[in-house]
């Protein structure tokens, strides 16, 4: 990595703390992630309070990117993470990872204002020989316990699992249910509350709950 | 390079980071389990790693372990359903050695178990990770070896072939004569090899409670079985699935309907059946359970730890 | 008897300790050092570099003693070692051209600018055993009468076809070209010439040299003329992006082989030759000449061919040529396998049961029950 020239003000965000102990933080995190993704829509909690990224990155959020990105995998800001550069640098610094030049060259997104999210054809949703080289959302929550807004089925739920989640983009959910349609493209959403996460994979059904 | 370099924290005068791989491949390798879980079935194609043990010894299994590995684990590791045989023991010390973590030989108290060929007799629970080692990931590879095919076919769920030699097998014996890593269908999409464990194991595939990862490093494949997942045997109509059935219960524990290893006890056609999961039958036999050899002396090093030679 | 795996623990831990016995042999004949394999086996130390993908002739040295001269053990060792280190970047491409040449020899030219320079080689020994080798000490060395290094370049006998249009003109790589990498990312097909390379520059020497021959049997011909082979040592830069210029690492000695092929061309472009690249650490001339062989070979699409040899066959060629892991899986047999072959000896047992049953029925049908007491009995 590119040793910054001056201490500037973006250079002190970047340097913010990131994991205290790089190799068991990463794996508690993960393993929190793993085991809600083979059990969509539950909550796994996970809090780390060492780590200090740029607002608006939550902790949660930083976790999750982390653990998961690095030189390898180009990333994706939505313009609610792009607007502060100490983000971008943070990571940067952190991780290594390039940023992507379109959303859909990202492996992953992050997403720091999930009411704002664009359509999400916008992503990678991989082919059908490759479906592994779709993108994976990241989405900082304010809440993973809202009222449920949908059912879930399918692999790693036993009969049905009720989930809600806010602040959503009113048609998130339709977006989603055409997205399990085209099983096995299509993209995975990992939901960064404040004190957990929880997932929807792509091969999770989904059934609007009735208001 | 990165701001906090990674920490060797094993308790192996620090040679080697925790549990060996050093974290960026750790990452690669939780990536590719979170598509493999996302995409039941499907192999997921990761840089599978050089580890210090042989291709085809289960490197693909060792891999994923490690990536998953936490300091406050509990390990088994079983081959052929025994934590005694020589590659169980092998694996099981060198996590010892480079995660210090815990191990154990009772499957209930294993949070993460890894395992070729067999899977235990005990119903596995929501808090376990089983870990296959798998040998040939491709279930089509011994129908077409080309990878550009196979993965053709798996693009367009077109499996009609399998269906085929599986028929011929019936055309040809009376019966599918595939008798270990007999393909599955995963969650109605995806036709998977479940590892060369005994098709005895197929139906405890099938909406298991634990999540299934399967490592095959020599191919460089990760994939997995979340947690309830529709897992069927191929089969059809007029010749459904079945699986082996035993004669006669475990000679140490009396076990019935579970897989059994055949003992060779002298020349003289003499023999005996007892549980491969060893675990599983030393567990009943503290439990009181007693097979009708149990106090046999020909039987009586296998009920032991046996003899120990090089 | 197998149930012997029982207490594997201990039986695993008095195994290494005979094998550690065993590689270390006679204690009154003096161990091996490091250098003595360094300097001596530099071509064991060479082959172990190359196939173990890490130049460094020590740890090759090392691991050639610690796995009693098996090569491809050692290979493994180096591997292993090898994936653990950290990754800085990758290094600028390395200008053969300007070789330190030790040795250079062109088939397709008497003489050439920078001289054909025969260099250390087996070449024209007779292949008669040196029992002067087997005294103790060896006689003083002869001295060396070599010719004054030429001052003058050395260009590579491509570059020379190239210059008169006769050769295909190497591709020269875009500014942000990515070059693959297969020990980051899992081989896919169809594999470009980057990757096929790689794959082949750390394959096996045995695998690699069965499979140029057959090419010239006729599986796949190619016609190859020597063009060029050359060995010496080539500087390795890295481009520091802290200090924006690139800095030498070091020197590392290679052996480049080009082979000179039949023709390309079409209505649009005119005939030229085409060529195959081998390229090795050390002096392993069999391989860098095989490499190059089988790298043409596999060219079959890009030059308009039909592919009808296994040589041709990338996926084939590539998926088998790397012998840490053909070693790993073909050895992996010694593992217990009993689980499954106990549910084949199920299986075969069920079905000669039903076969003597099918077959009694059939005889008894017939009325010939008596005969077959004694048949069954077999």
């Amino acid at each position: 990595m590119v040793a910054p020239h001056a201490a500037t003000p973006s250079l002190t965000a970047a340097l913010a703390p990131g994991f205290a102990d790089p190799v068991h933080d990463a794996q508690r995190c993960f393993r929190a992630l793993m085991q809600t993704m083979a059990r969509p829509g539950t909550i796994q909690a996970y809090a780390n309070e060492t780590i200090a990224p740029p607002t608006p990155l939550s902790r949660t959020l930083a976790a999750l990117a982390l653990t998961l990105i690095d030189y390898d995998t180009p990333i994706w800001l939505d313009p609610a993470l792009a607007q502060n550069p100490a983000v971008a640098g943070y990571l940067k610094f952190h991780t290594g990872a390039p940023l992507a030049e379109t959303p859909g060259d990202a492996a992953f997104a992050l997403i720091g204002d999930p009411a704002a999210l664009m359509p999400l054809s916008n992503f990678n949703q991989g082919t059908l020989e490759y479906p592994d080289r779709s993108t994976t959302l990241l989405m900082h929550m304010q809440t993973l316990d809202a009222a449920a807004q949908v059912t879930l089925e399918g692999p790693g739920i036993k009969t049905s699992q009720p989930f809600g989640a806010a602040p959503l983009q009113p048609m998130f959910w339709d977006q989603l249910t055409a997205n399990n349609a085209q099983f096995p493209r299509g993209v995975d959403v990992i939901f960064a509350g404040a004190t957990g996460f929880a997932t929807v994979p792509r091969s999770t059904r989904i059934t609007k709950t009735e208001a | 390079m990165s701001a906090h370099p990674d920490t060797a924290t094993s308790p192996d005068e620090g040679h080697y980071n925790f549990a060996y791989l050093d974290e960026q491949t750790k990452r690669m390798i939780r990536r590719a389990i979170l598509k493999g879980i996302a995409v039941p079935g499907y192999q997921v194609p990761f840089a599978s790693r050089e580890m210090p043990m042989p291709y085809g010894w289960g490197t693909g299994g060792v891999q994923v372990t490690a990536a998953i590995l936490g300091a406050d684990d509990t390990l088994k590791v079983i081959d052929q359903g025994s934590d005694d045989t020589t590659n169980a023991v092998s694996i099981r010390g060198f996590f010892e050695k480079t995660a210090g973590v815990e191990t154990t030989t009772r499957t209930s108290e294993a949070s993460i178990i890894q395992t070729r060929h067999r899977i235990p007799e005990a119903l596995l629970t929501e808090d376990q990770v089983l870990v296959y080692q798998v040998p040939i990931p491709e279930p089509l590879r011994f129908l077409e070896p080309r990878e550009t095919e196979t993965r053709k076919m798996h693009a367009l769920a077109e499996y009609g072939l399998m269906h085929v030699k599986l028929y011929e097998d019936i055309a040809r014996n009376g019966h599918i004569a595939t008798t270990y890593a007999y393909p599955v269908e995963v969650n109605d999409r995806y036709v998977m090899d479940p590892s060369p464990t005994p098709k005895f194991d197929n139906p405890k595939m099938h909406e298991m409670a634990a999540l299934q990862l399967f490592g095959a490093g020599r191919e460089k494949r990760i994939y997995a079985i979340p947690p309830h997942t529709k897992v069927k045997s191929l089969d059809f109509d007029d010749h459904p699935f079945e699986v082996q059935k035993f004669e006669k219960p475990c000679g140490l524990c009396g076990a019935e309907n579970v897989y059994l290893d055949e003992v060779i006890l002298d020349d003289k056609g003499g023999r005996m059946f007892v549980c491969s999961d060893s675990d599983h039958c030393e567990d009943r036999r503290s439990h009181g359970h007693l097979g009708e050899m149990a106090a046999d002396p020909a039987a009586s090093h296998l009920a032991s730890t046996g003899e120990e030679r090089a | 008897m197998y149930v012997a795996v029982k207490g594997g623990e201990k039986a695993i831990r008095n195994a290494h300790k005979l094998l550690a016995k065993q590689r270390r042999g006679r204690t009154d004949v003096p161990a091996l050092t490091i250098d003595q394999i360094a300097e001596q086996l530099a071509i064991s130390v060479a082959r172990v570099m190359g196939e173990g993908s890490l130049y460094d002739e020590a740890l090759a040295a090392l691991a050639i003693k610690q796995s009693r001269g098996d090569l491809i053990e050692a290979a493994f060792l180096i591997r292993a070692y090898r994936t653990t280190l950290p990754r800085f970047g990758y290094s600028e491409p390395l200008d053969t051209a300007n070789m330190l040449v030790e040795r250079r020899i062109s088939a397709t030219y008497k003489d050439l600018p920078g001289g054909q320079l025969l260099g250390p080689t087996f070449d024209y020994t007779h292949r008669l055993l040196d029992f002067t080798l087997a005294a103790e000490g060896e006689a003083p060395l002869d001295a060396v009468e070599t010719a004054a290094i030429d001052e003058g370049p050395m260009p590579r006998v491509t570059d020379l076809l190239s210059d008169e249009g006769l050769m295909e003109t190497d591709p020269l790589p875009q500014e942000d070209d990515v070059v693959g990498d297969l020990t980051r990312e899992p081989l896919s097909f169809p594999a470009d010439r980057d990757l096929r390379l790689q794959n082949l520059a750390r394959g096996d020497e045995g695998f690699l040299l069965a499979l140029a021959y057959s090419s010239q049997r006729g599986y796949g011909r190619t016609h190859p003329f020597t063009g060029e082979i050359r060995y010496g040592a080539v500087e390795v830069e890295f481009f520091a992006e802290e200090l924006g210029f690139a800095v030498s690492l070091g020197e590392i000695k290679l052996t480049e082989c080009q082979m000179v092929n039949q023709f390309d061309g079409s209505a649009k472009t005119p005939p030229k030759f085409t060529r195959g690249y081998g390229l090795v650490f050390g002096q392993v001339e069999r391989k860098a000449m095989a490499m190059s062989m089988v790298d043409r070979s596999l060219r079959w699409e890009e030059l308009g061919e039909e592919c009808t040899a296994p040589v041709q066959d990338a996926e084939f060629v590539l998926s088998h040529s790397d012998n840490i892991q053909a070693t790993g899986f073909v050895e992996h047999l010694k593992l217990p396998h009993y689980v499954d072959f106990q549910a084949e000896l199920d299986l075969v047992r069920r079905m000669r049961k039903e076969w003597f049953a099918a077959r009694e029925k059939r005889d008894e049908d017939l009325g010939l029950s008596e005969t077959k007491e004694q048949e069954a009995a077999e």
